[in-house]
């Protein structure tokens, strides 16, 4: 199946019930396929008049008590964006995937790209923080769609899947598990006494319980800057606390969110960083460059926000350079040079955007820092 | 022998407000301004809710932003206060995530017929059972009285210094053409009328509209010569009530008379019933 597919299976297995979507290539196969497999399994498709109102709908189902998502690319995602502020600042748990094609504007819609990472970590106004994941085959966008709704419940947080035109089109096998080998999450739901509940008092990982409406809670939801309780409070100390909260659930539990996967590091001079569809054409420059003598590794992100600066500065320390590989100019480029702190030389094979980045181009940038 | 500590006893000659247990009196005082139309309204909808006889541990309160948007703040319900204009998108997950709820739109003209104004006719097409309120009070009342796409014609605000030189929406006529099941408007004077008739749109299975008109004295009055009084006097004497008026006939001029009543009230099978039919055969 291909990798839009997976995702819609994936999401299936999770447990959601809930996809309000819109038309955008090349996401449109997610959306098409929960059209037909959510009403066999109880749930609801709805198909919006606009991506902000996708959005809107996946937040009013999650506070409904259902895992619930929706799927689209750029342009859609950039409306969004003031919705997925408001999922961040309520600590509303759902899942929404970005079938990443080139920008800016309409681009190049039939198109793979990578160029909406830092898109995806501050395209609403404000501070938060969020978690996004880069799955590079078909059969880790299922894997990695589950994840992202275990964190989603997990955590209170939106996650974003970022995949891209080239793995949501590609046809690959995938294997299904059987549904008792498939570990979900469940947000965790208050207890105790209804009229005392704090909607926002943190458990011990930083995050409060939550309970869907019509469980007899009250609760009052608001993207006002809010105290424990919900109630918008107009204050500094209000918005230190609030911020706090939504930022720390996340920054203090990075250990548990963020998967990197090593590849030839130990003896490593030169690490390629990459992620998505990249990480499968720098793997293949990591093998011919190794066949030639080099001591080449790789780092793959699997989760791109939070980063994992702490594997980036420990590698910086005994590396002598990292080449990050994006179909982009930079964007999680910045960010490795960022963590690598002058420890290691920061290079970039990037893409305009359009087309895989060939093993070829990387294998030459390889040659060329050695 | 423990003694339960005395319970708080209303006091006969100061009665607790008989909305009491629906309001977040935690939260008082309220944002709204003297004179203005909003907390009658709101009154008139929580007292609705009490008399419908629906389960209150089912009703949710939606609201967008501006200054009807504060109204989820103040209900003692599952309450959601959302983006501007949103409102509406948002309470449709909520509804179709659990059908059992019971979802009422609370927002004003700005945020449900500017911004929001897509979702709005989409919904109503749909025929997604909800229950919107709209208060209606000509203009951006939260951001200090600017234009907005219920402003008449030439009337002042502070976008529109020279007066408003676009047309106004007739929002039952747009509600109608669009769909909606249940159409109404009355003005918050007459408190008694609109509370049945919010009473009715709960009850409603379908997407339910009631437009309330209601004044807004210190940013839309003040700007065009109307005092407070004359404002509720307009509701009075330049009103008429004709129930099943034609809606293109409901243009708000207050030189001649607003119609006020119950204009639709029809029976249409609703989104959530033609997807059961549609997509859950099996």
């Amino acid at each position: 199946m291909t990798g839009d597919e997976a995702c819609a299976e994936g999401a299936l297995a999770a447990g959601c019930r809930f996809f309000g979507g819109y038309p955008i290539t090349p996401a449109t196969e997610i959306a098409e396929h929960m059209s037909e497999r959510l009403p066999e399994v109880g749930g609801t498709f709805i198909q919006m008049e606009d991506e902000i109102a996708a959005m809107a709908s996946v937040l009013g189902a999650a506070w409904a008590g259902q895992k619930s998502m929706t799927a689209t690319s750029g342009p859609g995602f950039s409306l969004m964006m003031e919705n997925i502020g408001l999922a961040a600042c309520t600590e509303t748990p759902c899942v929404v995937v970005n079938v990443q094609r080139a920008g800016p504007s309409t681009g190049l819609p039939t198109m793979g790209a990578q160029a909406d990472m830092m898109q995806v970590r501050w395209g609403s106004h404000g501070d938060y923080e969020i978690i996004a994941l880069a799955p590079a085959s078909a059969q880790e966008i299922f894997y990695q769609t589950i994840t992202a709704f275990n964190l989603s419940e997990r955590y209170r947080t939106p996650v974003f899947i970022m995949t891209d035109e080239i793995i949501g089109h590609m046809s690959e096998k995938v294997v299904i598990p059987a549904a008792d080998q498939i570990r979900t999450e469940d947000r965790p739901k208050p207890q105790g006494r209804k009229d005392r509940f704090l909607l926002y008092k943190p458990g011990p990982n930083g995050v409060a319980p939550m309970p869907a409406a019509g469980e007899g809670y009250n609760v009052h939801v608001t993207g006002l800057t809010h105290d424990e309780k919900g109630y918008p409070v107009m204050s500094i100390e209000a918005q230190e606390q609030m911020m706090a909260r939504i930022r720390n659930k996340i920054l203090d539990n990075r250990d548990d969110i963020i998967l990197t996967e090593g590849h030839e590091l130990d003896d490593a001079e030169i690490v390629i960083v990459s992620y998505g569809i990249s990480a499968r054409t720098s793997m293949a420059a990591m093998q011919q460059a190794r066949a030639m003598g080099l001591k080449v590794g790789f780092l793959r992100l699997i989760t791109i926000w939070p980063f994992a600066e702490r594997q980036i500065r420990e590698l910086a320390q005994r590396v002598k350079a990292f080449i990050t590989v994006e179909i982009n100019l930079g964007q999680i480029h910045l960010e490795v040079t960022r963590a690598a702190a002058g420890q290691a030389a920061c290079h970039l094979v990037g893409h305009h955007g359009g087309a895989i980045i060939s093993p070829d181009k990387v294998l030459a940038a390889i040659k060329e820092v050695v | 022998m423990t003694q339960a500590v005395a319970r708080h006893e209303p006091s006969p000659a100061v009665p607790d407000h008989p909305l009491e247990d629906l309001i977040r009196s935690d939260r008082i005082p309220h944002i709204w301004c003297p004179g203005c139309g909003i907390g009658t309204a709101f009154a008139a909808t929580l007292s609705a809710m009490k008399a419908c006889g629906l389960d209150l541990a089912t009703m949710c309160m939606v609201s967008g932003i501006g200054c009807s948007g504060r109204a989820a703040g103040y209900v003692k319900l599952d309450s959601f206060h959302t983006t501007h204009g949103r409102a509406i998108p948002f309470a449709t997950g909520l509804k179709l995530g659990n059908p059992k709820l019971n979802v009422v739109v609370f927002s004003g003209d700005g945020d449900l017929f500017a911004i929001g104004g897509n979702h709005f006719i989409h919904a109503a097409r749909r025929n997604i059972p909800l229950t919107v309120i709209c208060l209606n009070n000509l203009n951006y009342g939260m951001t200090g009285g600017q234009a907005a796409a219920t402003t008449p014609y030439l009337a002042r605000t502070t976008t529109t210094p020279a007066g408003n030189h676009e047309a106004p929406f007739n929002l039952p006529l747009l509600a109608w053409a669009a769909g909606a099941s249940f159409v109404a408007r009355w003005t918050i004077l007459h408190i008694r009328e609109l509370t049945e008739c919010i009473q009715k749109a709960f009850l409603k299975n379908g997407f339910s509209f009631i437009e309330v008109l209601g004044p807004c004295p210190i940013n839309y009055g003040r700007r065009n010569k109307e005092k407070p009084l004359q404002t509720l006097k307009l509701y009075q004497e330049q009103t008429i009530i004709r129930n099943h008026a034609d809606p293109s006939d409901l243009e708000i001029d207050f030189k001649k008379k607003v119609v006020l009543g119950e204009f639709v009230d029809k029976e249409r099978s609703t989104c959530i019933e033609n997807y059961d039919k549609t997509c859950r055969l099996m």
